[in-house]
């Protein structure tokens, strides 16, 4: 294939992909986009592997039918409550391909030097060829580049697999907070500057190693410091750096498409992020930085008592009511409820009633989570709103169902200043007539913080493990 | 065991303590429930329809006090009901022990366990047995029934063919649940409703149910910052109010007086006859045809005219209506209600639901309504440890923003953000000119491409829906293996290092596109519209 075609493909390819995350906007749309990204990917590969000078097509056959075949047996073995782990495990393979990569590209860079110097140049194939070409500043260049791709990759790698860990419970969820953290994080980033001034200044492929683990692990104690309820936003951050990783390689590589592609992708994460900040009214910085829960606010002391209902009561205050919303959280998805509350949700619109679900942005482990569980579960995504969309209309709601989240329906994050959320945007369930909240227990939920929501008039607190509670109001209503 | 529901005695009581119902859930906690011939005939019970609900009829009220361990009652037992009662039974039911002390001695001599429905504390958890407000609700609703039944207008404004019709002016004194409840049916049936109490932290609920808190301006050095007194003090009743509060408050309503056809009155203070509000003037004052409901007549009167359990109709042709008995009157309602307030009583009395009654002295609400125990007056009980109400927290005003500073505020901020960008802009554009200085024109070409990625992708991701976030990190994370370009690439190499590392980049990412794309045409399939 000539230059100029593999080029066209490569731009077909980059528009196709902007196309894929633009058909996002719409669920129906959505369904079309993902083939523009599918097709766009076929063509960059073919295009890729039709260059001249790539050969070993038997290798690169059987490795991407091995991946494939992998790829295809995890996707469909995975259940949707497991989606924020899966994807955390995916990137961090992307980390570890960019890191490969970089070190790749630096043993190809030595080589073409050698062969330079000993001039046979001519012999060089693929990659080293390219370099082959390079002047000294575009090398210095490339050196940087290389460094940025395998300190990003590293990071997102060792912090993916440590994110998977929490995420699929395999590792504590709570901070680690060791003593003078933010200090360690300084000097190991330190400490990979100077190794990458090292290798500018022409020290060997032994720093860019010591970089890939040095930079492991700032990425591991990066994620063990941040607690379970920041894991939405650690998630999107590692999506934004998997993009940057690629970007960096692209340009160690003089790959357009990988650029665009990476810089698709890092934005993307990077506005996920931001929208998850924004949900938790947290800056990036304060979430990266550190565990919720390490320091103590005095919150507001909250008296009165919390109000137990029984399934027999909320299915008589369900019945009477004509407009429900209920409000999801990670309670929801840990106790796999999801399909029992769609059938509530079928039975009471087959009533006549009017039932709609709100959804906060940092409800669940991932943007979007509790959207996908209802999905899978066959609620109309029409019904399913956001907190923008719903928050006014609480006050003329009936009864509000809060299954399993916490501190996205606090009103403390309005009325307490002092609390550790003050200032979070919250679902306003409690304007409502009268909410229930499905909860297993007294305790006070995942981020410690004592919710004043329980002890309000209108609040009864409905115990147990929620999907045993809606299969107990399934039993009452029917 | 058996619970028991004699027919009430008292002339005039048309409640039941137990309906069909509340038997059905009582049977549910493991008692026994028997009711006596013809308890329920006026509250339109039938013994059949007892019957039908798995009670048991029993011939006479000697029968019934024999052979029941509890007995539910409405009104408290007459001294010829107590004479003829066996010792040792369990007696729920209104007992005024206040006023009813000679009673209270009597039962306590037969060895009752008397349980007072009118003492049941006033906190949330109590609200599901508190019988004085399901019977103050019932009396609120059917003192605006009465006012309208005798009240020759209509309530709502029309405008008819024939002429425009007025809207009725109804005023409610005293917003307590009666009261609430009286505003919530005027408003319900079209009335412009004014409603007055001393609580100024019940303006809010007044205003919710809509109607208008009739706000006096007055300063007084024992309350805080209104005349108004605050309720969470005094167990969420009112508290008597100061000589010169009460004059300012009688010379609100001389100036209402000519101006509402229907004044409902409802003030009563705890243990105290009810305060005197609506005087003889006021009435004198008042339209023809104008009509005054006095919920407080048992105790007096609000209103001086007032006479108990009577319709008086005043020179001047005001109806002053002074019945004691609404609940009464709506006996099916409240006989619902009553003996529903009654069966959630006992579900907490029998905690292991085995048809025991269990009296835990450490309930709040148990130890609270328990007036008499094994031999011993337990009245009045020690104070409970929850509060009635919260203590309201002072208002803080937030000084209202003038149209003129709300724009110079607008106008600075827009000024901020546009500083702001401007700031970066300039950042950004000498840091990029300051890049190509030292960096080479191939670099260059690609930094370009780089950065209308990044504002590419900033646009079309902020238009992508909220619900589909999930779908769209698994997409990235499949087009971020475009990686795979780069191992294409180095995978054909002198170096078999180079090769092998290549390779399992390219397998790595495979997995990754492969799964990604997948799993989000998975998810993708499952949003389904309704």
């Amino acid at each position: 294939m000539s230059e100029g075609l593999i080029t066209a493909a490569y731009v077909v390819a980059a528009v196709l992909f902007i196309l894929a995350l633009g058909g996002l906007s719409n669920q129906e749309k959505a369904k079309r986009a993902i083939w523009y990204g599918i097709v766009g990917m076929a063509l960059a590969v073919a295009a890729t592997i039709g260059t001249p000078g790539v050969g070993q097509y038997g290798l690169i056959a059987a490795m991407i039918v091995i991946g494939g075949i992998i790829g295809w047996v995890v996707a469909n073995r995975v259940q949707m409550t497991q989606m924020p782990e899966l994807v955390a495990g995916f990137h961090s393979l992307v980390g570890l391909a960019a890191v490969f990569i970089g070190i790749n590209a630096d043993l190809e860079m030595t080589r073409a030097l050698a062969a330079q110097d000993a001039g046979t140049t001519a012999e060089l194939a693929g990659f080293a060829a390219t370099i082959a070409k390079k002047s000294a500043v575009e090398l210095s260049i490339l050196k940087v580049e290389l460094f940025l791709g395998i300190l990003i990759g590293a990071i997102t790698f060792t912090g993916s697999i440590i994110a998977y860990g929490k995420l699929a419970g395999k590792l504590s969820s709570a901070a680690l907070t060791l003593p003078g953290r933010h200090a360690l994080n300084l000097i190991a980033l330190i400490a990979c500057l100077v190794l990458g001034y090292l290798y500018l200044g022409g020290a060997g492929v032994w720093t860019m190693i010591a970089v890939a683990i040095i930079a492991g692990l700032i990425g591991c104690h990066l994620i063990l410091a941040i607690g379970g309820a920041d894991m939405p936003v650690v998630v999107s951050m590692l999506n934004s750096y998997s993009g940057w990783a690629a970007a960096a390689i692209g340009f160690t590589l003089g790959n357009d498409l990988l650029i665009v592609t990476g810089a698709l992708v890092g934005s993307s994460g990077a506005i996920l992020s931001y929208i998850m900040c924004k949900g938790m009214n947290r800056s990036f910085v304060s979430v990266i930085l550190g565990g919720w829960g390490g320091e103590t606010q005095s919150a507001a002391a909250v008296d009165g008592e919390m109000i137990a209902a029984d399934a027999d009561a909320v299915a008589s205050a369900v019945a009477d009511a004509d407009s429900v919303i209920i409000v999801p959280g990670y309670g929801m998805a840990v106790a796999q409820a999801q399909a029992s509350v769609s059938a509530l949700t079928k039975q009471l619109r087959d009533q006549g009633k009017s039932v709609r679900f709100a959804i906060h942005p940092v409800a669940g482990r991932l943007p979007g989570h509790m959207n996908v569980l209802l999905a899978e579960a066959k609620v109309p995504y029409d019904i399913v709103l956001e907190m923008e969309e719903i928050n006014a209309d609480f006050p003329s709601t009936d009864v509000v169902i809060v299954i399993g989240a916490n501190d996205i329906v606090n009103p403390a994050a309005q009325d307490d200043p002092g609390s550790p959320i003050a200032g979070m945007p919250v679902l306003e369930v409690w304007k409502s007539r009268q909410v229930f909240v499905c909860k297993r227990g007294r305790g006070t939920g995942y981020s410690g913080i004592e919710n004043p929501l329980f002890f309000k008039d209108n609040t009864r607190m409905f115990y147990g493990d929620a999907k045993a509670s809606m299969d107990a109001l399934l039993r009452e209503l029917g | 065991m058996k619970i028991g529901a004699p027919k009430e005695t008292a002339p005039g009581e048309a409640r039941v303590a137990l309906t069909p119902e509340s038997a059905g859930r009582l049977q549910k906690l493991g008692y026994e429930c028997i009711v006596e011939s013809g308890a329920g005939t006026a509250a339109s019970i039938t013994d059949e329809a007892f019957e039908a609900a798995g009670v048991e009829v029993v011939a006479s009220a000697a029968d019934l006090w024999k052979n029941a361990d509890v007995i539910v009652k409405v009104r408290e037992p007459s001294a010829e009901e107590l004479d003829a009662a066996p010792d040792g039974k369990t007696l729920i039911g209104f007992v005024w022990p206040a006023s009813n002390e000679a009673l209270l001695e009597k039962m306590n001599a037969k060895h009752m366990t008397v349980l007072a429905m009118d003492m049941v504390p006033r906190i949330s958890r109590a609200q599901k047995m508190d019988a004085l407000s399901s019977m103050a609700n019932i009396a609120g609703y059917r003192a605006v029934v009465e006012a309208g039944n005798n009240f020759g207008r209509f309530f709502m404004g029309q405008m008819t063919a024939a002429g425009k019709v007025p809207p009725a002016r109804v005023l409610v004194v005293g917003a307590g649940v009666a009261g609430l409840s009286a505003i919530g049916t005027s408003v319900a049936l079209g009335a412009i409703t004014m409603a007055f109490d001393v609580r100024p932290e019940v303006a809010e609920q007044i205003e919710s149910m809509g109607a208008e808190f009739v706000f006096l301006d007055f300063d007084d050095d024992n309350s805080d910052d209104s005349g108004q007194t605050d309720g969470a003090e005094t167990g969420g009743y009112a508290a008597p109010s100061s000589p010169e509060f009460r004059e300012k408050q009688l010379e609100k309503f001389r100036e209402l007086a000519p101006d509402v056809d229907i004044v409902i009155t409802t003030a009563l203070i705890p243990n105290r006859p009810a305060p005197e509000l609506w005087t003889e003037d006021m009435v004198e004052a008042m339209k023809p045809g104008s009509v005054i409901v006095d919920l407080a007549a048992e105790r007096g009167g609000n209103c001086t005219l007032t006479k108990a359990d009577e319709k008086i109709v005043t020179d001047n042709d005001v109806t002053i209506i002074g019945y004691t008995d609404f609940p009464s009157r709506m006996a099916t309602q409240s006989s619902n209600l009553y003996a529903s307030n009654i069966r959630h009583m006992i579900d907490d009395l029998t905690p292991e639901k085995d048809g025991t009654p269990v009296i835990d002295m450490d309930d709040d609400v148990i130890r609270g309504t328990l007036v008499a125990h094994e031999g011993e007056i337990t009245w009045p009980p020690p104070a409970p440890k929850v509060k009635a109400i919260a203590a309201a927290k002072p208002k803080k005003k937030e000084p209202e923003e003038t149209a003129g500073e709300k724009a110079a505020r607008e106008a600075s901020e827009l000024r901020k953000s546009l500083n702001r960008t401007g700031l970066m802009l300039i950042m950004g554009g000498l840091l990029c000119l300051g890049l190509g200085y030292v960096a080479p024109p191939s670099f260059m070409q690609h930094f370009i491409v780089f950065v209308l990625s990044v504002f590419v992708g900033y646009h079309v991701i902020w238009g992508v829906a909220h619900s589909l976030h999930t779908p769209l990190m698994a997409i990235t994370n499949a087009i971020s293996s475009i990686i795979i370009v780069g191992a294409l690439l180095q995978v054909v190499s002198g170096s078999s290092l180079v090769m092998i590392v290549a390779a399992a980049s390219i397998l790595m990412a495979s997995v990754n596109i492969f799964g990604g794309f997948l799993v989000t045409r998975r998810m993708l399939a499952m949003f389904q519209r309704s």
